[in-house]
């Protein structure tokens, strides 16, 4: 919306892209949030508190583990795993959960919202307000609900309130849709704790911040083990945040290629995949301006995805920004390369990827072969595959 | 130039295309002659946030049977031929405006004699180009404010804002109900320290008790979601675009008499 040039230096904007477009109700709460969250983020007591949270609750720091036997399958470059999946509740999306609901604490708020695609920001979600003593409502889309019903039991015996959403797609777009239906209505006493590096500013920076964590570890690991930096950074990108979280730290590395995988779905025909950089175009969606799976009226397209947490329309504006600088690479994977890739990974080498990752696993399954042996790969496994035993189930024949 | 023949004024909201465009115009045409100063002619959007499960569902009707921005634009061509006189408001979501191109939409709303424009998810601050855009064409932007926007937010609006201020009566979606002498009051109260502007209060308005409270310390009051109810009601009856119209026409006359 803004020009790109004028727009460079305003919080909020990542170039072009960012801002917030929200109704005017919710300015006063985005301003709220943004001040705390600035405070907070100066706050020497705030950041050990997290620190320690993160390290005894959820797990971190997280190893960066070798894949011998994959990367002689591949016979190419050296694959590492960047393993969030042995996080606490199965995946990154903790790291975010626990940074936002300590803020939530700090601002006095009681009742926390947030929507869920995979269900795993839902579980974290539902997991850190059991932690804290908090009210939980969780959204979700219905066809989601079905295809990710272990999740929803999880969140419910967490002691969440699960709700339904039967609009739209009745996937992550129309449960965040209802979430901020939720916030503007409650807004006075309600926290929205968004699941990835989305919405209105300042969502995707402070989202962001809190998964830097994952980028930060995994280039020390990498020195540690090989004594220099990898070529290559694999990510799937839903919304965008475990992508952001490992991409960070690299950004001024300018030699390590940066490489986010979207959902190529069934095919790359509109409806049939959520691949935004691939057909979609600069957009307003849910609060922020980037790009966007859209039809030639502005209407939002549908979309689908194997996996619930890639199926969404829209991408963080961060990624639009180093997607049009060049500074990253956005690639995408099928449904079937996907599966295959899951399968790949879980024989090779004992770990079940959540089918976001495996999403990352296929670009590496491409790429590694083309590279030398002494170049290095680092796929980050955001998360483990328990949750989608049902559609893998369905799908592949063990 | 936007003005309120009649005290307080009446802002009548009509989701277009739903059920179709004949409709929706027969629909504002029994709603001028029935009284209202202002019609807001409702762009349908995919992705409605701010709107509860009526406008929700005229949103997707609308889009079901294909209506775009242009279709809408052409139907506010329709209207401002036949009543010279209304004052014709596009209200809609931000993206579809983009994706039509904003220069290209400000320049074919002025043309088809639109007087001022609402988009529902864009606030002040970002709004630079596009008011720059409205001011060139003499087209009227009209911002939202809201019970909990600060002082501080609510002189960035009253600056912003040409032609009303639209006064949100209460935090929430469309539609649902609202308590017109709580928040509302309130936030009018406010509003009028900063500016000079008429100001309107939606969301929630829903009978001629509620219309006649508000006229009490405001200057008008949208009717948005009561209108649509009687739109879906009656097509889901199959009744003729003349009937819906009658039937919202006998609304309005009936929340004005009263007052
Ligand atoms: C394991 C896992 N990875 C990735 C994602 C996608 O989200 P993001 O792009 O924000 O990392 C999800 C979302 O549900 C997830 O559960």
């Amino acid at each position: 919306m803004a020009r790109a040039k004028e727009a460079k230096n305003i919080p909020g904007r990542f170039g072009a892209y960012g801002g917030r477009y929200v109704p005017e109700t919710l300015m006063a709460a985005l301003e709220e949030l943004e001040a705390a969250y600035a405070k907070a983020k100066k706050d020497k007591k705030f950041q050990r508190e997290l620190a320690e949270l993160l390290a005894n609750f959820a797990g971190r720091p997280t190893p960066l583990f070798f894949a011998e036997r994959l990367t002689k399958k591949l016979g190419g470059a050296k694959v590492y795993l960047k393993r969030e999946d042995l996080l606490h509740t199965g995946a990154h999306k903790i790291n975010n959960a626990l940074g936002q609901a300590l803020l939530a604490r700090r601002m006095g708020k009681k009742r926390i919202i947030a929507e869920t695609g995979a269900g795993q920001h839902g579980v974290a979600t539902a997991t850190v307000c059991a932690l804290f003593g908090l009210e939980c409502v969780v959204y979700m889309g219905a066809e989601d609900m079905r295809r990710q019903e272990l999740n929803v039991f999880r969140m419910r015996l967490l002691g969440a309130e699960v709700r339904g959403v039967e609009s739209g797609s009745r996937t992550l777009k129309d449960a965040i849709n209802e979430a901020m239906r939720d916030w503007v209505t409650n807004v006075r006493s309600t926290y929205y704790l968004l699941g990835s590096a989305l919405g209105a500013h300042p969502y995707p920076t402070m989202v962001r911040d809190f998964h830097r964590v994952i980028g930060r570890e995994a280039r020390a690991q990498i020195l540690k083990a090989e004594g220099k930096l990898p070529n290559a950074v694999i990510a799937c990108v839903g919304g965008g945040s475990n992508a952001i979280g490992i991409f960070h730290e690299f950004i001024r590395d300018k030699k390590v290629k940066l490489i986010g995988v979207e959902a190529g779905g069934r095919s790359l025909a509109l409806g049939e995949h959520a691949a935004r950089f691939s057909g979609g175009s600069p957009g307003v969606l849910q609060g922020t301006y980037s790009y966007l799976l859209q039809n030639e009226s502005g209407q939002v397209a549908t979309t689908h995805s194997i996996s619930a947490g890639l199926d969404y329309p829209s991408i963080g504006p961060e990624h639009a920004a180093l997607h049009d600088s060049g500074r990253a690479e956005y690639v995408n994977a099928s449904d079937k390369e996907t599966l295959e890739a899951l399968a790949l990974l879980s024989r090779t080498e004992g770990i079940i990827p959540a089918l976001e990752s495996a999403h990352a696993v296929a670009e590496a399954i491409k790429r590694a072969p083309k590279m030398k042996k002494r170049e290095i790969i680092i796929i980050n496994i955001s998360g483990r595959g328990d949750k989608d035993m049902g559609i893998l189930q369905e799908n592949i024949r063990a | 130039m936007i003005f309120f023949r009649s005290q307080p004024g009446l802002v009548a909201y009509v989701t277009c295309g739903d059920p179709d465009l004949a409709t929706s115009r027969a629909v504002i045409l029994s709603a001028i002659d029935a009284g209202a100063d202002v019609i807001e002619l409702g762009v349908p959007f995919s992705d409605p946030v701010a709107d509860g499960p009526v406008i929700q569902r005229a949103s997707e009707r609308a889009l079901k049977n294909g209506t775009r921005l242009e279709d809408v634009l052409t139907l506010a061509e329709g209207v401002r031929n036949s009543r010279p006189l209304t004052n014709l408001i596009i209200f809609s979501y931000l993206n579809p405006l983009i994706r039509y191109g904003l220069p290209k939409f400000v320049k074919r709303a002025k043309e088809v004699g639109v007087d001022g424009v609402l988009a529902v998810d864009l606030i002040v601050e970002e709004a630079g180009e596009y008011r720059l855009l409205m001011e060139k064409s003499h087209l009227a932007p009209i911002f939202l404010a809201a019970p909990t926007s600060t002082d501080a937010r609510l002189k960035k609006v009253a600056a912003a804002s040409k032609g009303f201020i639209y006064a949100v009566a209460r935090t929430g979606v469309t539609g649902a109900k609202t308590d017109v002498r709580g928040d509302a009051q309130q936030l009018v109260k406010r509003i009028k320290k900063s500016s000079k502007l008429p100001v309107a209060v939606g969301f929630g308005i829903a009978n001629a008790e509620d219309f006649q409270a508000v006229g009490k310390y405001a200057d008008a009051a949208v009717i948005g979601t009561a209108i649509v109810k009687i739109i879906e009601e009656q097509s889901a009856k199959a009744a003729s675009p003349e009937a819906v119209a009658a039937a919202v026409g006998k609304f309005i006359r009936c929340v004005k008499k009263t007052t």
